[in-house]
């Protein structure tokens, strides 16, 4: 009972989308989880590594395209314009910052500092062609499907994003 | 009237830095004592009283004046 009672709660994500809007919820549930003192590990795979990549953590971008449930919907076709991912990340970029929203690199600071473990799929940096010296250095390790599970086994929580 | 021992404002910040802020306020916080939190987020509303009960921190007294979420949290002796 005591060792239940120390225990502490845990959180484990599978991050598998590297959109802008993608990124946001597992960093802002891992920081949220590690400040009520649960662990918290994320676990990028497929284009979710993007988040994780040095190369391309800054220019995360939402989609207009097939979306429509942006702020200012466009019909797909001028969605397809050149320009047109460019305008719309900027616009939710902009939003973001009027209501004080944290950037995606504040927020994967803020995730290291309190803990939050990060892990990149090693399947896919193989598949993508992604060292490991592309990798932010939060990254703690690279793991394959059974490490991640292994962690995940005694969750209490358990997402897919 | 609850007493606060240390204030953090989190005014016209949004979701998540209220509670990491938060978390900072009371790692900080000795033993015993008591954090005002205040808030301009309306999800503060449910999420410092989460944050809290998740926390085993004691929530004392929660209020709203104009447009401003106040919350008393005691850090357990």
């Amino acid at each position: 009972m005591a060792e239940e009672e120390s225990k502490k709660k845990k959180l484990c994500i599978i991050v598998s989308k590297g959109t802008l809007d993608a990124a946001y919820p597992p960093l802002i549930l891992a920081s949220t989880a590690a400040s009520m003192d649960w662990e918290a590990h994320l676990f990028f795979t497929f284009y979710g590594l993007d988040i994780i990549n040095k190369k391309k953590y800054k220019s995360l971008k939402v989609a207009p395209i097939a979306n429509p449930a942006m702020p200012m919907p466009v019909p797909n076709i001028i969605g397809m314009l050149p320009g047109m991912t460019a305008m719309a990340t900027m616009m939710m970029k902009s939003m973001m910052k009027k209501q004080n929203v944290p950037s995606i690199e504040e927020l994967i600071n803020m995730c290291k500092d309190m803990g939050v473990k990060f892990y990149a799929c090693q399947m896919t940096m193989d598949v993508m062609g992604c060292p490991e010296s592309d990798l932010l250095p939060v990254v703690d390790a690279c793991l394959g499907a059974a490490g991640f599970l292994d962690i995940a086994s005694d969750a209490d929580v358990t997402l897919f994003i | 009237m609850v007493e606060a021992d240390e204030v953090m404002d989190a005014s016209g910040l949004s979701c998540p830095m209220p509670v990491l802020k938060a978390r900072q306020a009371m790692q900080k916080l000795a033993p015993g004592k008591v954090l005002k939190i205040i808030t301009t987020d309306k999800g503060s509303k449910s999420d410092i009283p989460a944050w809290a009960k998740q926390n085993g921190f004691e929530l004392l007294e929660s209020s709203e004046e104009g447009g401003k979420f106040i919350f008393y949290v005691k850090k357990p002796a």
